[in-house]
């Protein structure tokens, strides 16, 4: 007998994105290419009202005998994610239909992607953790490689897929170690479990598994060349829902399965973190390509979150989706900039063409710039916060090395952040781009305004986050 | 004085003025993105009306200090997050140095009336905003709203150079940040320790707090990273000589007048009442970084060729004496160094004015294409000779409070340090008298010199007031010393643990 508010309560976005994803299946077999456009709106109206699913199932709960179970810590990372997907989801129209590629699949793709990460969520059993993230990856490697006529995008989703299966396969010896070690799947009965040799090795599996999904290093090689050769759009969705799902399931499996164990990770996360935080600043030094230096700056931004979740459950989850949903808020402000620089005759991703954007389109230089500050960490804008948060945490902790290596970090990314500034308010003007959809400027102004508001009133985010945090901790 | 909070108003009035700039112009702009110059002189009008009601705010601010009141005062309080506040105050510390910014800062806009011609909007908005991030500073009375003004301050100045600045701006500008920004990163380690260790990040709740003395080295060094290379002292100097020279007339005015005093500041405010064990220990190694600041770059800017490095060169010195003041731990000392730091503030602001004057009619700084300048421009020969002698520190002016009391402050507690700060005076003279007759007297020997005129009405404004001051201060340093003094006397005794 199935109870089927028990049901709601936990996945009401989950089972509501598989319904409306099947719809959309059935409405494109129906309609064919007349789908094409309202594909957007649905999939968007849908994203959207998953996060308000998830809000109003905000205190969460359990179901399938305990095969999902569901927490405000989860639920606050799937309204994030969704919100922020579906504007990624709204400003991907107008880019795909100039490549003629504006079909129903991507945004049906889009909704299977959002539920993959709903299920990685919601999962409280490494089952359906790993069916999760397959929902996830495959429809990532698929959009991906949506512009199925363009070698690079083709190579960018082979490339994911190959890498991806790699780490999939890592992930799912990890998981099956854990079940021969421990004799059970349950996230609780694993935390229970006697620790042994065979369990951390299958913990240090998964952990390498997860660091591939968030991109960290040294698991991060495929995220600048995917980030790269996918449609811009597809690369704005990486870089914020999947990213944000992803690091929030990295954080739950660690505390969640392995937390008492700590001792055993903190030091592997420690060193994942470092790393993540100097390839991403030096990696993007050299970068001329604006996709590819946003994937270095997703990497070292993976870094700073990871040094909340080595600060551990309780002082690290809350500062983590601050973070988080700051850093992804910018990245996909970012990466909707750079849809906008369009000129005739297609898309240009060189960072120099950005030059004298101040002086054509005063306003989305500035909202780019603040965009810029805040990912780079420098007050007077959310970013330094969110930055503030992660480094009280990892203080607190004792995590002193990853301080100063975070501090470093910072200085040094600020050369590509800093050159992105220059070339925009210092140089001489480039060609003049085309108009910009109006889908896009919003998504601009509304996560520039973000990041200054939730400076201002920074207590109601941190607030929101920490109240979530208890989901886990109390 | 009612509720009214007069700091807010003081601090944010800037930042409130410059987006209304900025959203009339993109009401007005219309089609075209250029700007026509009419434009832009109703935005320097705008900016100058804008900085001048500041100015009046922060006056009225001076009115309500008491000097005689201990402690903070016109005191703002809003939880912001956690037991971070939003609280602003001020003291006898931080108004002199409040008073100095309001001030120049509309001088500045003045000085830029005939000097800046591109984007004069946003040359107009990014000062305000700047301006705003200044006040912010001194007016802060809760270390993390501190470094978040403290930090957020390099934009507007990182934009004041890269967009309108000299040949090599693009060098400098990353200079001038990297430099400033690695160091305050540091000091944000320290102050996220500080504020874990605490629980608070309140002024008045870590100057009492007790850290532990082997922690206090390590807070300090953090704090003295940021503030070394902000003040600037040897030998993280490097970054003012490039940011000077490249910035336009304006930006090194603001840089030289309010963001080197940011560091002596810092040093009074944080290093020696939160960290008295450690400023004892480091005491000998910062005579010794004064006494090499005062020395050495007195001796650089003698061989300066380019005028406006020369000045900056000379500002390192200059502050080489407040940190000797500030580490003298004595109240002659700090009062002194404070003194210094607002004395400083007008001489080397109106040198670069000085500079800019000529540079604005001749396009060089170097010193060799100059000379004979007395023939065509007495009264500028005047006023340069009025602040060479200021810089030099020759009685009569503010140069000479500020440098004998450092000196006397530095001779109590070591006699050497002072010794070797005395050289720097001698050399002080020799550079800027060597500066002086290089470029004002003998003949007239450029040919493009013969059609130079003596400065307008509009220079005239913007240096006058600072000449007027510098002998004001000169002769009656107790309108100061009155204000300061409480400040000094607290710092010290919260230093002795009291």
């Amino acid at each position: 007998m199935l109870d089927f508010t028990a049901m709601t309560l936990a996945i009401g976005p989950e089972l509501w994105l598989a319904a409306t994803g099947l719809i959309g299946v059935l409405l494109g077999a129906l309609l064919k290419d007349n789908f094409n456009g309202l594909s957007f709106k649905f999939g968007a109206l849908v994203l959207f009202a998953a996060a308000g699913i998830a809000a109003v199932t905000y205190q969460g709960g359990e179901a399938f005998n305990g095969l999902v179970e569901t927490n405000t810590f989860v639920n606050f990372a799937k309204i994030v994610s969704f919100i922020v997907g579906g504007l990624a989801l709204v400003m991907s129209e107008g880019f795909l239909k100039r490549h003629e590629t504006a079909r129903y699949e991507y945004a049906l793709l889009t909704i299977f992607a959002a539920l993959g990460m709903g299920i990685i969520l919601s999962a409280a059993n490494l089952m359906t953790l790993y069916m999760g993230i397959e929902t996830l990856s495959l429809s990532s490697y698929v959009l991906a490689a949506f512009h199925r006529d363009s070698a690079r995008s083709s190579e960018a989703g082979l490339k994911y897929v190959i890498l991806g299966s790699l780490a999939s396969g890592m992930l799912l010896y990890g998981a099956s170690l854990v079940y021969g070690f421990s004799g059970t799947t349950f996230y609780a009965g694993i935390a229970a479990a006697e620790p042994s040799v065979g369990l951390m090795f299958g913990m240090v599996l998964m952990i390498v598994g997860l660091a591939f999904k968030v991109s960290a290093a040294p698991m991060h090689v495929w995220t600048p060349d995917v980030y790269e050769g996918a449609p811009t759009p597809v690369g704005a969705f990486f870089g914020a829902a999947p990213k944000m799902a992803a690091m929030v399931v990295f954080a739950n499996v660690m505390f969640q399965v392995f937390g008492d164990s700590i001792d055993q990770w903190q030091l592997i996360i420690t060193i994942i973190a470092g790393l993540s935080m100097l390839i991403g600043a030096f990696g993007g030094l050299t970068q001329t390509n604006i996709k590819r230096l946003l994937g270095y700056s997703s990497i070292a931004n993976v870094g700073y979150a990871l040094v909340a979740v080595a600060a551990g459950k309780e002082l690290g989850a809350g500062p983590l989706l601050t973070f988080m949903t700051l850093y992804v808020v910018s990245s996909l402000g970012l990466f909707a900039a750079v849809l906008a620089m369009r000129r005739q005759g297609g898309m240009v991703e060189g960072i120099s063409e950005l030059g004298g954007l101040m002086n054509k389109r005063p306003w989305l230089a500035i909202a780019l710039s603040i965009l810029i500050w805040s990912v780079a960490g420098l007050p007077p804008f959310g970013g330094f916060l969110g930055k503030w948060v992660v480094l009280e945490a990892g203080v607190s902790a004792g995590l002193y090395p990853l301080a100063i290596i975070l501090v470093i970090a910072s200085v040094v990314s600020l050369g590509y952040y800093l050159r992105l500034i220059k070339i925009m308010w210092f140089d001489e003007p480039t060609e003049r781009f085309e108009a910009i959809d109006g889908s896009v400027t919003l998504v601009v102004l509304a996560s520039s305004l973000f990041v200054i508001v939730f400076m201002v009133f920074f207590v109601l985010l941190s607030g929101w986050a920490t109240q979530a945090a208890l989901g886990i901790t109390a | 004085m009612g509720g009214f909070p007069i700091l807010s108003a003081l601090t944010f009035l800037p930042l409130v003025g410059a987006l209304i700039i900025m959203a009339v112009r993109a009401a007005t702009a219309g089609s075209s993105s250029s700007e026509t110059a009419n434009e832009g002189r109703t935005a320097l009008l705008a900016g100058l009306v804008i900085s001048g009601a500041t100015f009046l705010v922060s006056l009225a601010a001076f009115f309500y200090f008491d000097p005689a009141t201990p402690g903070y005062q016109l005191v703002e309080q809003h939880v912001w997050y956690q037991n971070i506040s939003y609280k602003l105050g001020i003291d006898g510390l931080s108004l002199p140095l409040i008073l100095l910014t309001t001030f120049l800062t509309p001088i500045c806009l003045l000085a830029s009336w005939n000097s800046i011609h591109t984007r004069v909007t946003e040359y107009v908005v990014a000062f305000l905003v700047l301006e705003t991030f200044m006040i912010g500073v001194f007016t802060a009375l809760d270390l993390v709203l501190f470094y978040i003004f403290f930090e957020a301050g390099l934009i507007p100045m990182f934009l004041i150079i890269g967009i309108w600045g000299g040949k090599d701006k693009i060098y400098a500008a990353f200079k001038f940040f990297l430099y400033t920004l690695l160091g305050s990163l540091l000091m944000l380690v320290a102050v996220v320790y500080m504020y874990i260790t605490a629980g608070s990040s309140d002024f008045e709740v870590l100057e009492k707090f007790a850290f532990d003395p082997h922690v206090q080295t390590w807070l300090w060094l953090a704090f003295m990273a940021s503030f070394a290379v902000k003040l600037p002292m040897w030998p993280v100097h490097t970054w003012l000589p490039d940011a000077h020279v490249q910035a336009p007339t304006a930006g090194s005015v603001i840089l030289a007048g309010v963001l080197l005093k940011m560091g002596g500041y810092g040093f009074l405010r944080f290093s020696l009442p939160m960290f008295p064990d450690a400023s004892h220990l480091f005491q000998p190694a910062m005579f010794a970084l004064a006494v090499i600041a005062i020395v050495y770059t007195s001796l650089v800017a003698w061989r300066q060729t380019d005028m406006k490095k020369l000045i900056a060169y000379s500002s390192v010195a200059h502050m080489g004496f407040v940190t000797l003041g500030v580490f003298s731990f004595t109240e002659v000392g700090v009062q002194g160094a404070i003194f210094q730091m607002i004395s400083h503030g007008f001489i080397s602001g109106a040198l670069f004015l000085i500079v800019g004057v000529v540079y604005d009619r001749m396009h060089t700084r170097e010193i060799a294409a100059y000379g004979g300048l007395v023939h065509k421009m007495p009264v500028y020969a005047t006023l340069f000779m009025l602040f060479t002698m200021a810089n030099v520190g020759l009685p009569g002016t503010s140069g000479f409070i500020g440098e004998i009391l450092t000196m006397v402050g530095g001779f109590q507690a070591s006699t050497w340090a002072a010794a070797g700060a005395a050289l720097g005076v001698i050399f002080s003279a020799v550079y800027m008298l060597t500066l002086y007759r290089r470029t004002v007297f003998g003949q007239i020997t450029n040919p493009d010199l013969n059609g130079l005129k003596d400065m307008n009405r509009i220079e005239l404004v913007t240096i006058v007031p600072l000449a007027l001051l510098t002998l004001l201060f000169g002769v009656a340093p107790n309108l100061i010393f009155n204000l300061t003094e409480g400040a000094a006397l607290s710092i010290l005794s919260l230093m002795a643990g009291g």
